[in-house]
């Protein structure tokens, strides 16, 4: 329909193929990797990473980044957990206030990127991730906190059905935002705005579309989204830990991000792309834990897999200016 | 080694850009100890010719001499090394490091492996001294003016030894004492037996330094002379003397209301006190040389850049415009000079360029409408022949004449009152310019607005119904079509600071 999807479709059959041949890979080589429980419990780790990549595809298509999006869940969780502790039991009430204490993060955010003019959201983002990773501890007193409410934890441990130990209400939830977000990529104005402020910042902004707003709207929805994926982590984990917020979560979900063909010079990526990106990291980890691969391991072929995919996007960049030099010179 | 007549030569020189002949045949002989000014329009070669001469751009036919022998430069150290160095416009200064440190850059003096900073600043401080320049090397070269950036630059170039020196508008940010020191040092690199190429939009420079000067136009050699065989007529005549082709369709439309009216805009250091009226049916041409103010005014009005003070009037109502959203309401469309820096998402297709000014119209509630985008889209490329395969083309792949379409269709879509074109048809072939132009009159028949700021003269003189001369952020005078002063030697006398008499 629109050249969105035309534009990547070479990039991403590659993609698919990749995920096809690990999970080949990991079926012959290890018969526990295709049991249903397995199964499912690789789509509960896809959704974890699932709600941070959304938040961080929309910095990304606007040439920025969201390395708060992990400090960020942590917070949200352990902000419920800590007002739980002070009486606060209504589970619903607890998830909005969680959800809008992620969305004002990422105001914040986006604030700091465009009205007060921070250099580069790498500044803004990087510092409040540690702003977060304090004040998770500072709420929690440290400690972890368990007990939530059913209704809290419903989304990160409801499951549907009995193959494998049912299928995972949060990874239903996931689909539905991916599809609602791609649609709204796709076929609204403010979607589209966001990818032309990441195409050209400048040209956008001069044909009347107010690019701050767009970018500050980028960040908010990237803090609602680290605000779900921290509820989520309570159903699974059934606790709310502060330590957490120094977990590689931002990686993995830049990861997921420019493996689904993302780029950091902005203007690029989809919804679907992101999806694959994240079962392509889940597998991987699930793999590694299948084959018992040392976790210092995984850490060192997951970084490499980061590198190889922005270095790829870097050479296709390459090849593509070459290609119109040649065309222009004709 | 013997003496050659001339330090550098350039024999029958071509180069080819995609589109375009940039030099064509150029021919430029700099004496040992001469100040040799070149002066061009905007758009003559200068810029392609000191590029040339510094293995920036290889020629594609012609030689280059130097000291009478032939050199190939197929990349910027060769000409270094071949004595060849340029001040440009837009200085290469560290800021933050020290002067020491901006003259040495990759040629550092060692004791062994560590730098050897004491004769770096002994030497410096030598070099600087020789220049008229009593300084402390050691001071970061950010804390002092511009004069004495430029001269760290030319110091630079003394290290090397260069036989010649590219000065590349070289007085255009500097103050009147600054100038002065400039030229003084000018003479004392003169007599040491250095050549200058001495690259300049100021008439009374060339007269006062130069002793001789070479004038091209359209990438081609026009002539060289001694300075006192040069007048400022005759230079301004050699410079524009193009005839005057059918190349511009001009159709009148009828005039109209005062569509944008400004008074008195301000900028600091850049616009002083522009006043200016535009009204429907006519073309406002906004002529002056590059760094006039033109720019600055049209992205001001447009609320692209802040204003410092000053009125507009949009159909005889004054309005705060603070951004190109406010602007774009009140009815303003601005089509950039920067087609691909500040107008076209090039990563984009050409059905999202075009609606991207006009989201609203192109939407029923929170959804695009891909089908009415699509016919209005299919309708623009149709009626501005954009020649793209289809619709979902990236526009970075359409050549610059399409690009160009693909920009201004965007603005048609946003359906405005005045429309403001900046250096419409630079860089575009002349089929897509007369196309340019014919969206021009048509919008102008339908009682609409223009304003062009254009930097080329016949353009301005084909196409304007009125012309509005800028000169250093001020306006200099305001021409009608009907007028005596509407002539090349006339505007261009204004744009280079001359007064015309005020009947106009």
């Amino acid at each position: 329909m629109t050249k969105t999807k035309k534009k990547s479709g070479g990039l991403q059959l590659g993609t698919i193929l990749a995920l096809v041949i690990m999970c080949a890979f990991l079926a012959i080589t290890n018969k526990n990797f295709y049991n249903p429980s397995n199964i499912m419990s690789i789509l509960k780790q896809t959704a974890f990473n699932a709600f941070l990549a959304t938040g961080m595809l929309l910095c990304l298509i606007t040439a920025g980044i969201d390395l708060s999006v992990g400090a960020n869940a942590v917070f949200c969780a352990c902000l419920m957990g800590a007002l739980k502790e002070m009486g606060v039991n209504n589970g619903i009430l607890l998830m909005l206030i969680a959800i809008v204490a992620g969305g004002v993060i990422g105001f914040i955010n986006g604030t700091l990127l465009t009205r007060l003019h921070l250099p580069h959201p790498f500044v803004s983002t990087l510092g409040m991730k540690n702003v977060l990773w304090g004040l998770a501890l500072v709420v929690t007193g440290s400690r972890m906190i368990n007990n939530f409410p059913e209704s809290v934890q419903f989304l990160g441990k409801q499951t549907i059905g009995g193959w494998g130990g049912g299928f995972p209400v949060g990874f239903i939830v996931v689909l539905v935002v991916y599809v609602v977000m791609h649609i709204f990529l796709s076929r609204t104005s403010l979607g589209r705005s966001i990818y032309c402020a990441g195409g050209n910042m400048e040209a956008t902004r001069l044909s009347g579309i107010n690019t701050a707003n767009v970018l500050t709207f980028c960040y908010t929805m990237s803090g609602v989204m680290a605000a779900l994926a921290g509820i989520y982590s309570i159903g699974r984990s059934g606790i709310c830990n502060g330590a957490n917020a120094t977990q590689p979560y931002d990686t993995d979900a830049i990861a997921a991000c420019i493996i689904g063909g993302a780029s950091f010079t902005g203007g690029k990526g989809t919804m679907f792309g992101t999806m694959l990106g994240c079962l392509i990291i889940a597998v991987l980890r699930n793999g590694f834990t299948l084959l018992a691969i040392d976790s210092s391991v995984q850490n060192i072929v997951l970084g490499l897999v980061i590198i190889m995919a922005v270095l790829m996007d870097v050479i296709r960049a390459q090849m593509e200016a070459k290609r119109r030099r040649l065309a222009a010179g004709k | 080694m013997a003496e050659a007549e001339y330090i550098v030569e350039l024999r029958d020189v071509t180069k080819r850009f995609p589109g375009v002949v940039a030099l064509s045949h150029m021919h430029l002989a700099v004496k040992p100890g001469e100040i040799h000014g070149l002066i061009g329009e905007n758009g003559a070669g200068k810029s392609t010719l000191i590029k040339v001469l510094t293995g920036v751009h290889m020629a594609d036919e012609g030689e280059i001499y130097v000291n009478g022998e032939k050199m190939v430069f197929h990349n910027p150290n060769q000409s270094t090394a071949a004595g060849i160095a340029c001040v440009y416009q837009e200085l290469n200064i560290e800021k933050l490091l020290s002067v020491t440190d901006n003259i040495f850059i990759n040629k550092w003096l060692k004791k062994g492996v560590l730098l050897d900073y004491e004769a770096m600043h002994v030497k410096a401080k030598e070099v600087m001294a020789s220049l008229g320049q009593d300084i402390d090397p050691r001071k970061p070269a950010g804390t002092f003016g511009m004069g004495v950036q430029q001269m760290i630059e030319i110091a630079k170039a003394v290290l090397i030894d260069a036989k010649m020196i590219i000065m590349d508008e070289p007085t255009s940010s500097l103050g009147e004492r600054e100038v002065e020191q400039l030229m003084r040092t000018c003479r004392e690199l003169k007599s040491r037996g250095i050549g200058i190429l001495f690259v300049s939009h100021k008439l009374e420079e060339l007269f006062e330094l130069c002793d001789r000067v070479t004038v091209i136009r359209d990438g081609e050699y026009i002539d060289t002379r001694d300075i006192g065989d040069w007048t400022n007529d005759s230079l301004i005549t050699a410079m524009v003397g193009r005839t005057l082709e059918n190349q511009f369709p001009k159709e009148f439309g009828e005039k109209g209301e005062c569509m944008l009216k400004v008074e008195d805009l301000e900028i600091g250091g850049v616009l002083h006190g522009v006043s200016f009226e535009a009204y429907g049916g006519q073309i406002l041409g906004l002529s002056g040389l590059v760094g006039a103010g033109r720019t600055e005014a049209v992205r001001a009005i447009f609320g692209a850049d802040p204003l410092d003070g000053g009125k507009i009037f949009v159909h005889g109502k004054q309005m705060k415009l603070k951004s190109p959203k406010q602007a774009i309401a009140a009815g303003i469309a601005l089509l950039t000079e920067d087609r691909k820096g500040s107008g076209l998402v090039l990563p984009e297709s050409i059905r999202t360029n075009l609606i991207l000014s006009s989201f609203k119209k192109h939407s029923d509630g929170l959804f695009l409408n891909e089908k009415r985008i699509e016919k209005n889209g299919q309708d623009k490329i149709d009626s501005l022949r954009i020649k793209t395969p289809s619709i979902d083309e990236v526009v970075g792949q359409l050549s610059g004449g399409n690009q160009q379409k693909v920009v201004i269709g965007k603005w048609l879509n946003a359906e405005a009152d005045i429309y403001i074109f900046d250096e419409p048809t630079r860089g575009i072939d002349v089929g897509a310019k007369v196309e340019v132009y014919n969206v021009m009159n048509s919008l102008v028949k339908a009682g609409k607005c223009v304003i062009m700021i254009s930097s080329e003269m016949p353009e301005i003189l084909g196409m304007s119904d009125r012309v509005v001369v800028m000169r250093g952020g001020r306006v200099m005078a305001t021409v009608d079509r009907d007028s005596k002063y509407f002539n090349q030697e006339d505007i261009m006398k204004a744009a280079w600071g001359g007064s015309l008499d005020d009947e106009n």
